[in-house]
C-alpha cells in the first residue's frame, strides 16, 4: 500500500495490520518516533495524522490510506529545525530524550491549532506523555520558547 | 376567569421563604454527624453534580444538560451570598424533601429531589451538618438557559403534583431491614434511576419502566433489571467491586459519567455498598431464567479461547462466522484493540477481553464509540485504568467498520442500525466533555489512607 509520510509517497508491502511505527522504524528507516510500551500509554511514539497527534505503535497502517502522515523528520531538519525542535535544543530539554520527539510531535499540533495555549492548555494536553527522566520543566520552558517564537513569527509575517 | 385561574394557581403554588440565618459555627455540629454526613455525600454523589470541571467542590457551575435547556448546578458551600450560609436545617430538609428553595423558589428536578425526598431527617440533618461545615466558596449562581414557559419555576408545582411522591422513606414490611436499606439507599440519596431509568416528555422517570436504562450525556446508562445487557449477569459482589474500585474482572471498567460516580462511592461505607449491590443484583436477576444458558455460553467460549471467530449464540450452540482476516473491521480490531484487548495483563491494567462488556452487547454503539474515539483518560496524580483514544487515528467509516465487526464476533446480539448516528453525534460532543472522566483505581485501603492524610494536613 502507498503511505504518504512528510510529502512523500511511500510504496511498503506490509500486512495492513501492522503498526505504523513499526513501518516508520523498520521498514523506512524514520526513527525519530521510539518504541515505548507498544500499548499507546506513554507517548513516545507520537505521530501525526492529518495534524492529529496519534500514537502510531497502536495504528495499524489499514487505517492511513489517503492521509497525511508526519514524523518528527517531517518537521525540520538538522540544518534547519522547526521553532519547537529548536527551542527543545535551546532550553536543554532532554535528558535521556526517548520520550522527547512524541512531546515535540505533540507540542506542535497544540500550537499549530491553538497558538494561544495558556500554560494550563499545554499541560492538560500533554497529559499522554511520561518522561521518567523527570525534565518536564524544561518541556515546558522549551514549548513555551516554541510558543512565543511562532507568534512572533507570525506577527512578523503578517504585519 | 384565565386570569382568576392563575390567581388561584399562584396562591396554592407559592411557598414561603424561610428566614435567612447566620451561619451556624462549625463546632456547633456534632463531629459524628458530619462524618456521616460526608459518607451520605458520596452515596448521593453531591460533589458530582455541585463541582465544575477545574472549580472548587460543592460550589456548583456544572452545566447539567436536558432536553429542555442546560441547567447550572447551584454553589452548596456555606457561603452567605451565593451559597447554602444562610439556609436553617428546616430550608435544607424542605429542600431536599420538596424542592423548594429557601428563598421559596421551586427547584428544577435536575436536582433530583424526587429522590432524594425519601431521605430520613436525620441523614438530611446530616448531610446539612457536613455541607455547612464545608469551605464557604464565593461562587455566584449561573444562569440557566431554559426557554419559556420553563424559566417559570412555579410551573414544577404542577411537575411536583404529577411525579413527587413526598417521602421520608417507609420501610416494606414483606421484606427485610437489609432491602430495605438497600431501596433506601438506592431509590433515595443514590437516586441510581436518575440516569438508568427512561424518562416521559415531561422529564420524569417512568415508574412502570424502573431501571430498564436511560441515556445521559451521550452515555447509555445500561438496564439495571432484568433486560441488564451484562454478558456475564451481575451478582452482588461483583457489583459491589465494582461500585467500590470502579471496575470487575468480569464487566470492567467504570467508564463516562458512571466513573465519576464511583469515584465519589470510595468514600461510602463498606455496609451500605453492600445493602446497594444486594438490592441491584437483585432487581437485574430476579425473571431471566435464560441467564444461566448465557454465562455457560460465555465461559464455554472463554474457555476454547474461541472469542468470537465461531460465536456461539444465547443458547451457545449456534455459531456464526466471522471473516477475521479481510474484513475492514477485523484488521483495524488486529492491529489497534488486540494487543491490550487479547494481552496478558489483568483487570484494571489491562484490557478486558470484548466478550465481556455491555460496550458491545449493550443497545447502542454509543459507549462504544465514546471509547474508542476518546479513550479511557489518565487520572491525574492517580493510578488509573487509561486506554488511548483513537479519534485522530479513525475516520467515521474506520470506527463504524470496527463497531460492526465487534458487534458481530463479540456479542451475540442483533447489528446496530445507528452507528453513523453515534459516531456523528460522538464527533459533534467535546473531546474535553467526553473525555473529563478518568477512571481512579486505587484500592480502598490507599484512598481510606489518602484521605486521613490530607484531613491530617488540614
Amino acid at each position: 500500500m502507498k503511505l504518504s509520510i512528510n510529502g512523500s509517497q511511500h510504496g511498503v508491502d506490509v500486512d495492513p495490520r501492522t503498526p505504523l511505527l513499526y513501518v516508520l522504524r523498520g521498514e523506512l528507516k524514520l526513527n525519530a518516533a521510539k518504541f515505548g510500551c507498544g500499548l499507546g500509554q506513554c507517548g513516545a511514539c507520537t505521530v501525526l495524522i492529518d495534524g492529529e497527534p496519534v500514537f502510531s505503535c497502536v495504528t495499524p497502517v489499514a487505517l492511513l490510506a489517503g492521509k497525511q502522515i508526519t514524523t518528527l523528520e517531517g518537521l525540520g531538519t538538522p540544518e534547519r529545525p522547526a521553532p519547537i525542535q529548536r527551542a527543545f535544543i535551546e532550553a536543554q530539554a532532554a535528558q535521556c530524550g526517548y520520550c522527547i520527539p512524541g512531546i515535540m510531535m505533540r507540542a506542535h499540533a497544540l500550537l499549530e491549532k491553538n497558538p494561544h495555549a495558556s500554560a494550563a492548555d499545554i499541560r492538560a494536553f500533554l497529559e499522554p506523555h511520561l518522561c521518567r527522566c523527570g525534565t518536564h520543566m524544561r518541556i515546558l520552558r522549551a514549548i513555551h520558547r516554541a510558543q512565543a517564537e511562532m507568534m512572533s513569527a507570525n506577527a512578523g509575517g503578517s504585519g | 376567569m384565565l386570569a382568576l385561574a392563575a390567581g388561584v394557581f399562584t396562591i396554592v403554588a407559592w411557598r414561603p421563604a424561610m428566614a435567612p440565618i447566620a451561619a451556624p459555627a462549625a463546632n456547633s455540629f456534632d463531629p459524628a454527624s458530619i462524618k456521616r454526613g460526608a459518607e451520605l455525600a458520596a452515596i448521593g454523589n453531591c460533589a458530582v453534580c455541585h463541582t465544575a470541571p477545574g472549580g472548587r467542590e460543592f460550589a456548583g457551575g456544572r452545566a447539567v444538560p436536558t432536553p429542555f435547556g442546560k441547567i447550572y448546578s447551584t454553589n452548596i458551600t456555606p457561603d452567605p451570598k451565593s451559597g447554602i450560609g444562610q439556609w436553617s436545617q428546616a430550608a435544607f430538609q424542605r429542600a431536599m424533601r420538596f424542592g423548594v428553595r429557601r428563598d421559596g423558589a421551586y427547584l428544577y428536578p435536575a436536582f433530583p429531589y424526587d429522590h432524594f425526598t425519601l431521605v430520613s431527617d436525620d441523614d438530611d440533618n446530616a448531610l446539612y451538618a457536613f455541607l455547612m461545615t464545608r469551605t464557604p466558596v464565593s461562587a455566584p449562581p449561573l444562569a440557566d438557559r431554559l426557554p419559556f414557559p420553563l424559566n417559570i419555576r412555579l410551573l414544577m408545582f404542577g411537575w411536583n403534583l404529577l411525579f413527587l411522591h413526598p417521602g421520608p422513606y417507609r420501610a416494606d414490611t414483606a421484606h427485610d431491614a437489609a432491602w430495605n436499606r438497600g431501596v433506601y439507599l438506592v431509590d433515595g440519596l443514590g437516586h441510581c434511576g436518575a440516569c438508568h431509568t427512561p424518562r416521559n416528555a415531561l422529564g420524569a422517570e417512568r415508574a412502570d419502566l424502573k431501571f430498564s436504562g436511560g441515556e445521559v450525556g451521550g452515555w447509555t446508562a445500561y438496564a439495571l433489571n432484568e433486560s441488564s445487557p451484562a454478558p456475564v449477569p451481575w451478582n452482588a459482589a461483583a457489583l459491589e467491586h465494582y461500585l467500590r474500585d470502579g471496575y470487575d474482572d468480569s464487566h470492567g471498567v467504570a467508564r463516562g459519567p458512571m466513573a465519576e460516580v464511583v469515584g465519589d462511592l470510595h468514600a461510602a461505607p463498606t455496609q451500605d455498598m453492600h445493602m446497594i449491590a444486594t438490592y441491584v443484583a437483585e432487581e437485574m436477576n430476579h425473571a431471566a431464567p435464560e441467564r444461566d444458558a448465557v454465562v455457560q455460553g460465555v465461559e464455554r467460549q472463554r474457555e476454547r479461547g474461541q472469542t468470537g471467530a465461531a460465536a456461539a449464540d444465547s443458547q451457545g450452540n449456534a455459531l456464526r462466522a466471522v471473516d477475521t482476516k479481510n474484513d475492514e473491521g477485523a484488521v483495524i480490531y488486529a492491529g489497534a484493540c488486540a494487543g491490550c484487548h487479547e494481552g496478558p495483563r489483568a483487570l484494571p491494567y489491562g484490557g478486558i477481553d470484548l466478550m465481556l462488556t455491555s460496550a458491545i452487547s449493550g443497545p447502542s454503539a454509543d459507549n462504544l464509540v465514546n471509547i474508542v474515539l476518546y479513550g479511557l483518560p489518565a487520572a491525574e496524580a492517580a493510578r488509573a485504568s487509561i486506554m488511548p483514544g483513537f479519534a485522530g487515528a479513525m475516520s467515521d467509516a474506520q470506527i463504524g467498520a470496527l463497531a460492526r465487526y465487534l458487534r458481530v464476533r463479540f456479542s451475540d446480539k442483533g447489528r446496530w442500525t445507528d452507528i453513523a448516528k453515534s459516531v456523528h453525534d460522538a464527533r459533534s460532543r467535546a473531546r474535553v466533555a467526553a473525555a473529563s472522566h478518568p477512571v481512579v483505581v486505587e484500592p480502598p485501603s490507599a484512598a481510606t489512607a489518602k484521605q486521613a492524610h490530607n484531613e491530617a494536613q488540614h
